[in-house]
């Protein structure tokens, strides 16, 4: 049987790294094909060469048989091969009509006609399920709702194959349903799907075979039910998973003594409602809640990215006065925010200067850290956490997703915080980072950190966190102790009658 | 590093040639001394240095002076392009500072004075930028533009301070800074060299320099992190504003007069032109000192060639555009991407 797609012997050097090494993959029609590999093993390099963002040292692909040359995006659109990359591509300033717009325009007497196309991007985005102004900006809606655009954006009518690049990293439980839901019917409809993620359980739950990279290579592919997790996970990382170990009510954590973080009353208006939050030493506080439900806003209000209008905090017992990041930075607090690429990486610049840049920033200009210290502090780093780079030099834009997720991370850490803030730290890290970073943040933790996660993984928060806050419609509607924390009772206080 | 397998090092020989040629600075080298080899050809003489009266002479010597202020200027430039800025105001700044220089000689300061005074204005010029960019958040463009395009009148203003009738003046210090020599050098070479080196330990031995790009690559990540972006990008315009200004004074008193119509006029299109030339991208996010001063060789000797060679003075800015576009041409990501694609291909 001919695949619908097929590319075979795919290469592709980057200078100091062989992202990809004769790579066979190939996806049949009404398939849903999950990709799956470590933090830089090659995805996204893989699947850029097969929509032409990228250009190949080699290889060939065939659609439905037939050789194809794909030079660029507009012959793979041509051919009917759509994506939605890692990194959403969308321009949030523009409206949604504007942006499902940008490739194909209909045209009247040669110019764009605005309403053909607002009538187009509303069916477009109706097929998907999505009901909203399409005059909007793309910028005022969730990051979700960009997913699905983008995703809108990369159906025509004649796509044949869909490539989804993480597609859930940002979303929660019932927007994946959502997009599953649009999966499965899009498979229905003969179409060959790619789909990336790091999370494991969503590849069981849709896919219909699994292939594998491991450092550019492919090392397996095998239908799901074939390929049990234990053995996916060891194909990927080259190794067994060590499991974490849970945490469970039986281990009550060792935290006691005074608080080192205490906010009280801090909100802002329209923004969040004013709550109270206390950290203590070696603890961590985990933010649960949907998505829009105010965590991201809690993290950034504690560290000042977000100006609060009512309440205060002590840390250490001192008041904090005015919060900004510049003053929690001397204050000992670091913080990692949720979107990397708009606010945590500086892409021109090298993994070391983004590693050093925190810890520098608090040392001042004037009290440069050497090169040897910048590149001791870099290659600590680079080893803790696992970042797959050449070298300390490499831009940072020119990592793979997960690594510059690391790289963020690796900044807030070397600036030697005393208090953590962690706004989904680990969307897009792989199974096996995931670990380590667990291990590592229990290791600091038991140093003596006090660790503030927000997260969208119930499981995760579950795992790492010595008390939760449940948040919802922004505000704080509950706490959860330690010896209650489990899925259930985050889930319940949710849905609970808010008081 | 464990998870990093698929990671070599480039060690090789072909490596290390195709790492040169695709190094930032070999296309402006090339370039230079594409034109060296044409003047070479053309005027056998073109190298000869000699030294007349006590200093040096010659046309490299030549092409060094006459750069001298726009490189002063263009080494301002490439910290606010640092920092997604840029600064069109440097021209005006210029304006400014001759006719500052000019109307307090005429009012009996001590020339020492008065350098400190032309100084100065310069420097409440760059924080009147830095405010309306750092400040009150306007685009750099047009931030500057309002400087740009006031300037030169507030020039031809304080022309009128004094009378304004006869513009010029005579000091003897101001221009021992411009036009007098040190041993075989001239005064400015040196005096460049001494700005041009504080302003390098400035970006390089300080955290400044890793600040500012942190700042003018991403923004919000630079706020995140906690850097003061508001003074980092005061600093730049400031920084700009005192090259431009020390610019002025070496303008001013090599024509010791104050004409804010024409001095210095386009030296902010050189400057921009020297940064990008340099490898350095309006996007901001980067700043190569070194590569931005053989951006401004690259412009300055090009345009002496065309002088020296007899060509017709008509010819000069076409020329001046086709090197110009060629090298942009060379020094962009695409072509470059493709020339490295070729390089791994003929030497896998
Ligand atoms: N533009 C580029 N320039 C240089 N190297 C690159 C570039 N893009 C990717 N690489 C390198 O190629 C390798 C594979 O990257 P890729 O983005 O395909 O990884 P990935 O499997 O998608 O990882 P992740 O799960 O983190 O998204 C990495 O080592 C990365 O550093
Ligand atoms: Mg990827």
């Amino acid at each position: 049987m001919t695949a619908r797609i097929e590319m075979t012997g795919v290469s592709k050097a980057f200078p100091g790294v062989r992202a990809l090494d004769g790579v066979d993959f190939r996806v049949e029609a009404g398939e849903v094909h999950a990709l799956m590999g470590e933090n830089g093993a090659g995805k996204s390099t893989l699947i850029k060469i097969m929509t032409g963002a990228l250009r190949g040292d080699g290889g060939e692909i065939r659609l439905d048989g037939r050789p194809v040359q794909i030079g660029g995006p507009g012959d793979a659109q041509a051919l009917g091969i759509g994506a939605v990359y890692q990194e959403v591509n969308l321009i949030p300033t523009m409206s949604v009509t504007k942006n499902l717009t940008l490739l194909r325009q209909p045209r009247r007497f040669g110019l764009i006609d605005w309403r053909a196309a607002r009538e187009r991007a509303r069916e477009r985005l109706r097929r998907l399920d999505v009901d909203i102004d399409v005059e909007r900006p793309l910028g005022s809606y969730s990051v979700a709702v960009q997913q699905l655009v983008a995703i809108a954006r990369a159906l025509e009518d004649d796509t044949r194959v869909l490539v989804l690049d993480e597609p859930t990293a940002s979303l929660d439980a019932n927007e994946t349903a959502l997009l599953f839901k649009i999966v499965r019917d899009l498979k229905a409809r003969g179409l060959a799907i790619v789909f990336i993620t790091h999370f494991i359980d969503q590849v069981y739950a849709i896919a219909d075979r699994i292939s594998v990279l491991r450092n550019g290579r492919l090392v397996g592919c095998a239908p799901t039910a074939e390929l049990p997790p234990p053995q996916m996970i060891a194909l990927m990382l080259g190794r067994e998973l060590e499991r974490a170990e849970e945490r469970t009510a039986q281990t009550p954590s060792a935290v006691r003594g005074e608080p080192i973080l205490v906010a009280e009353g801090v909100g802002r208006r329209r923004l969040m409602q004013p709550f109270d939050l206390s950290l203590r030493a070696g603890e961590v506080v985990g933010l649960a809640g949907l998505l829009g439900s105010g965590r991201t806003e809690v993290a950034k209000l504690i560290f000042g990215a977000i100006k609060s209008d009512s309440g205060a905090m002590t840390v250490a017992g001192a008041p904090v006065g005015a919060a900004s990041p510049g003053r929690s930075l001397h204050l000992g607090i670091a913080f990692c925010p949720e979107d990397r690429k708009a606010e945590g990486i500086v892409a021109e610049l090298s993994v070391r200067e983004n590693i050093v840049l925190a810890l520098q920033t608090k040392r001042g200009v004037f009290r440069r850290l050497s090169h040897s210290e910048q590149q001791a502090l870099a290659d600590n780093m680079i080893e803790a956490l696992a970042i797959a780079t050449p070298d300390a030099e490499k831009p940072v834009g020119q990592l793979s997703g997960g690594n510059q997720q690391k790289v963020v991370l690796a900044r807030a850490l070397a600036s030697e915080p005393r208090i953590l803030i962690l706004d989904e730290p680990t969307r897009g890290i792989d199974v096996g980072a995931h670990a380590e970073i667990v291990a590592l943040i229990r290791r600091l933790c038991a140093d003596g950190l006090g660790l503030v996660v927000a997260s969208s993984e119930l499981d995760e928060l579950v795992a790492v966190s010595d008390r939760i806050a449940v948040l919802k419609d922004r505000r704080k509607i509950g706490e959860i102790e330690e010896r209650a924390i489990n899925r259930q009772t985050i889930i319940d206080t949710i849905a609970g009658p808010s008081s | 590093m464990k998870h990093a397998g698929n990671v070599e090092a480039e060690t090789q020989p072909a490596s290390r040639l195709r790492a040169i040629f695709t190094h930032r600075a070999i296309w402006p080298v090339i370039a230079l001394a594409l034109i060296f080899l044409v003047d070479g050809i053309i005027s056998p003489g073109f190298f000869q240095i000699r030294v007349v009266e006590g200093r040096l002479f010659g046309n490299l010597i030549d092409i060094l002076y006459r750069a001298t202020p726009t490189a002063l200027v263009a080494i301002g430039m490439a910290v606010v392009i640092g920092t997604k800025g840029i600064d069109l105001s440097v021209g005006a700044i210029i304006a400014i500072v001759g006719a500052v220089i000019t109307w307090r000689i005429h009012a009996g300061d001590p020339h020492g004075l008065v350098l400190l005074i032309a100084l100065a204005v310069a420097l409440v010029c760059g924080l009147w930028n830095g405010f309306l960019v750092a400040v009150l958040d306007i685009q750099p463009i047009i931030a500057t533009l309002i400087l740009m395009t006031s300037g030169r009148g507030i020039g031809l203003m304080i022309n009128l301070l004094y009378g304004g009738t006869n513009p010029s003046f005579t000091s003897p210090f101001l221009q021992g800074l411009s036009v007098g020599h040190i041993g075989l050098i001239p005064t400015r070479l040196v005096l460049f060299g001494a700005i041009f080196l504080a302003l390098w330990l400035l970006v390089r031995r300080t955290a400044f320099g890793l600040l500012l790009e942190a700042v003018g690559g991403n923004p919000a990540a630079a706020r995140i992190v906690g850097i003061n972006a508001r003074l980092v990008i005061y600093s730049a315009y400031l920084i700009s504003g005192f090259c431009a200004g020390w610019a002025g004074v070496v303008l001013a008193a090599d024509t010791h007069t104050s004409d804010p119509v024409s001095i210095g006029l386009y030296v902010e299109l050189d400057a921009i032109l020297a940064v990008v030339i340099g490898g350095g991208s309006l996007a901001g996010g980067r700043i190569y000192l070194g590569m931005t001063l053989l951006g401004v060789l690259v412009i300055q000797a090009l345009t002496t060639s065309i002088l020296t060679s007899g060509l017709p003075p008509e010819y000069n800015l076409v020329v001046k555009a086709v090197v110009v576009l060629v090298v942009l041409l060379l020094q962009s990501a695409n072509l470059r991407a493709a020339l490295y694609r070729m390089f791994a291909r003929a030497k896998p």
